[in-house]
């Protein structure tokens, strides 16, 4: 049992700003009060108390990634080394770092959550398997399902129940969370050497399925299976210029029902070419704001190495094109593709300095903190572990001036972000990097400190320094665990990874085992992944 | 000084990056006796491999055949690294400053990634100098590497600036991916300037061209005058003079971009 006295303690689900407050602690849950002798006190004088981090959208694991870690050797020699010590394992930091690398990495700034965003059904064993040497944050999977052809072949014949069943039955093969939309239709255009980028246009290889009909089916399959995460969606047009129509047009498709908008940074562009490129978010901003239905990440870029890792293949070919780099493409049977591209976001660059100035201006100009996510689509837009520059811009305006003085002037006139005073509080803060995620994943038990809660809690100094503040979390409490203490990792624990059990016709494999037994190149019986390749899941029942 | 005397060959290339001016420019004689040398994946001492003389030097001395010590003056910035005998790999990698010579051979990855200083090479070296490791977008960005005898596979691979000079033949894939700099060669074997996106090489004996290089003009370029000047001081002699012959210009390499040039010379008669 634990107590922590003295802190400041901001838990917004609960509508608690900086009050000075005790939090107690016992068997892994936050509790009302705690007595007695054994009860441990933590004295955060000085501190502020936050909920453990959440990140809704990010790529630590799988197939994709891996794909990634090997194509960038160059990175890992530039990485931050982790020697292996009595608790911790060796392993490298840096764009892509490895899975015990990935957990001391969030543990390290006070995360405790993670969602992996993309898993395509064939390598979610292999997903699973990452996910249980990531140590320290539990763990969730957004499962690829806008480009399963057998899905879309159901669309096409109109039989929309069936394939609700279908993806039902996907989500529980893959032991996922959510569902996730990548490019509806484009990926499977990718196939034929095409992309999708006109919403009511058929998808090559179909007549009546539309990128259109994809999203809003799906998001109303998501809805009435009544999974507790909206339909995860990264629109049509990723990263074109111009693709403003595109994302509000999605938006109106979507027609009401609930939606997560993944790095909306990437889709908020207006121009026509890269000469005229110019930040849409005030555009988006405003008509998001009056879409209730709808939750965004920001996806925003830093200046420095990434690697850009997608499902979205046709872009991934555009962007080897643009910058003449290394290019990966994998192709994922029936279900998805991927597209690997090492790449530099350059703060000289008049492009790069809009996207810069975009993710930010989004998560200044949407007003409710509760419906936009601190992101950088790790490893995309910056890699997690820079968060904390990200929370520093948010915070203060000042910062903000210097750093839009080294853009360049041509990218000047195409931001909005100079004209943009708002500073986040602690108390937005805490919304935007834990609570309001948490509330988008539909975890009630993350996100927050109120009784009953999940005992993970994050201790930061209270540092004017932001970026500082929130790059080295004082404790870090895993369900109730004490695993960083004084700012060094002290004590492993696993992480869980928590699953939905959606509710199908189990008919639906007869339906799909003859279809799977032509199409796919593995036998069905092994498709699935077993109940027991995961440990310690927590399996949430839904319908 | 700093004099470093080999024991004997040991029986796996060992690494030795502590070898290097920055390091024992400040360390006593026990000091650097205890410098950390890695034998496989055991750290055992410099002075289980050499014997160690002199203390706090910018002039490190190392006597011996030490082609299987690795990393030598890996990532130095200052001083004189003098290698009377043969030198390991990566020998000079990541080099900012300084200068080193090695009278014996020296082994591939010489000056991989350097950004400055110069590197001599009185014998012949391996593969890959000046090169970007693998994976890397640049290999040398500045800094000079002079060989007075023959080189391997991928000289230059990736350079961006500075100059690499190979006084004998090199390998195949010369100047590969080349994105600036100069090479100059006593003559080449096969796909010099394959990928070759900018940057120039000059070739004293006329070589195997790729087809995707187109013959421009001859002409004598007027920087080599002053080029050459620069290069004598190191003991290159580059001809300029167009009574003694002229330089035969290719473009290419034109599956890329065709802006990289590559200088044939043709003696004059």
């Amino acid at each position: 049992m634990l107590r922590i006295t003295g802190g400041k303690v901001y838990d917004p689900a609960n509508d608690v700003n900086g009050e000075v407050r005790d939090v107690c602690i016992s068997d892994g849950r936050i509790v009302a009060e705690v007595a007695g002798a054994d009860v441990r006190t933590i004295d955060a004088a000085g501190m502020v108390v936050f909920p453990g981090g959440v990140d809704v959208h990010t790529h630590v694991a799988g197939g994709a990634l891996n794909f990634a870690r090997a194509m960038t050797p160059e990175n890992h020699r530039a990485a931050a080394k982790f020697t292996h010590s009595p608790e911790l394992r060796a392993g490298v930091g840096g764009t892509t770092p490895s899975t015990f690398a990935t957990g001391y990495l969030y543990a390290g700034l006070g995360y405790t959550t993670v969602n992996e965003a993309a898993v395509p059904v064939l390598s979610a064993r292999h997903t699973h398997e990452e996910l249980r040497d990531t140590p320290l944050v539990d763990k969730t999977c957004c499962v690829l399902m806008a480009n399963n052809e057998l899905i879309l072949d159901l669309l096409e014949e109109g039989e929309t129940e069936r394939a609700k069943h279908l993806l039902a039955w996907h989500l529980w093969a893959a032991k996922g969370y959510g569902v996730k939309a990548v490019n509806p239709g484009g990926v499977t255009a990718w196939k034929w050497g095409k992309d999708a980028k006109i919403l009511s246009e058929p998808v090559p290889g179909y007549s009546k399925v539309t990128p259109a009909k994809i999203i809003s089916s799906m998001a109303a399959m998501v809805d009435e299976l009544k999974l507790p995460h909206p339909m995860h969606l990264h629109c049509n047009n990723l990263g074109a210029p111009g693709n403003i129509d595109t994302t509000i047009e999605t938006m109106k498709v979507l027609d009401g029902h609930r939606a997560h908008m993944a790095h909306l940074q990437f889709h908020s562009y207006g121009g026509d070419d890269w000469d005229t490129l110019r930040s849409e978010s005030v555009r988006l901003a405003e008509f998001f704001n009056g879409q209730p239905n709808l939750t965004a990440d920001a996806g925003a870029i830093l200046f420095g190495d990434s690697v850009t890792i997608t499902a979205d293949g046709p872009w991934q070919h555009l962007l080897y094109q643009l910058t003449g780099r290394k290019w990966g493409n994998l192709d994922v049977e029936n279900e998805t593709g991927c597209g690997v591209v090492p790449y530099t976001y350059k703060g000289t660059n008049m492009v790069n300095a809009v996207q810069w100035a975009v993710g930010l201006e989004l998560l200044l100009l949407i007003d409710d903190p509760w419906r936009i996510y601190l992101t950088t689509d790790h490893p995309n837009g910056a890699c997690f572990w820079r968060y904390p520059e990200i929370i520093h811009l948010l915070m203060n305006a000042d910062f903000r001036r210097e750093c839009i003085d080294k853009l360049p002037e041509k990218a000047l006139k195409r931001i909005h972000l100079p004209g943009i005073d708002r500073e986040y509080t602690l108390s937005e803060i805490a919304i935007i990097i834990s609570a309001g995620p948490a509330r988008a994943l539909g975890m009630p038990q993350k996100g927050h400190l109120g009784v009953g809660a999940d005992a993970d809690v994050a201790l930061y100094n209270d540092d004017p320094d932001r970026e500082r503040m929130f790059g080295h979390p004082r404790y870090l409490l895993k369900g109730g665990e004490v695993v960083v203490e004084e700012g060094d990792i002290r004590k492993m624990v696993d992480g869980r990874e928590c699953i939905v059990r959606p509710s199908f016709d189990k008919n639906i494999e007869e339906y799909l085992r003859p279809l799977f037994e032509q199409y796919y190149t593995m036998s069905f019986d092994n498709y699935p992944v077993e109940m027991d390749r995961l440990e310690g899941a927590d399996i949430r029942e839904c319908g | 000084m700093i004099t470093l005397t080999l024991k004997e060959q040991p029986e796996v290339p060992i690494e030795a990056e502590a070898l290097s001016p920055d390091v024992v420019a400040e360390l006593g004689n026990d000091e650097l006796r205890a410098l950390p040398i890695f034998f496989g994946k055991r750290q055992l001492r410099l002075d289980d491999f050499f014997e160690v003389e002199g203390e706090a030097s910018e002039e490190l001395e190392i006597h011996g055949d030490a082609s299987r010590v690795k990393w030598l003056g890996r990532g130095m910035t200052r001083g004189q690294l003098r290698i009377v005998g043969n030198a390991g790999m990566h020998l000079g990698a990541f080099m900012k400053g300084g200068a080193i010579d090695v009278s014996g051979n020296a082994s591939d990855w010489v000056g991989a990634e350097m950004s400055g200083g110069l590197i001599r090479i009185g014998g012949n070296v391996g593969g890959q100098i000046g090169a970007a490791y693998r994976g890397s977008l640049t290999g040398m960005t500045a800094g000079t590497i002079v060989v007075e005898g023959s080189a391997g596979l991928e000289v230059g691979m990736r350079m961006k600036r500075g100059t690499i000079v190979v006084k004998g033949m090199a390998k195949d894939f010369t100047g590969l991916e080349m994105k600036g700099g100069t090479i100059i060669l006593g003559g080449a074997e096969l796909r010099t300037g394959a990928w070759m996106n900018r940057g120039t090489i000059i070739s004293l004996t006329p070589i195997p061209l790729l087809p995707t290089f187109a013959y421009n003009c001859s002409y004598n370029p007027t920087f080599l005058r002053i080029y050459s000047r620069e290069l004598e001081t190191l003991g290159v002699s580059l001809p300029f003079e167009e009574s003694e012959g002229s330089y035969e210009l290719y473009s290419g390499d034109a599956a890329v971009s065709r802006k990289g040039e590559l200088l044939v010379w043709k003696p004059a008669g």
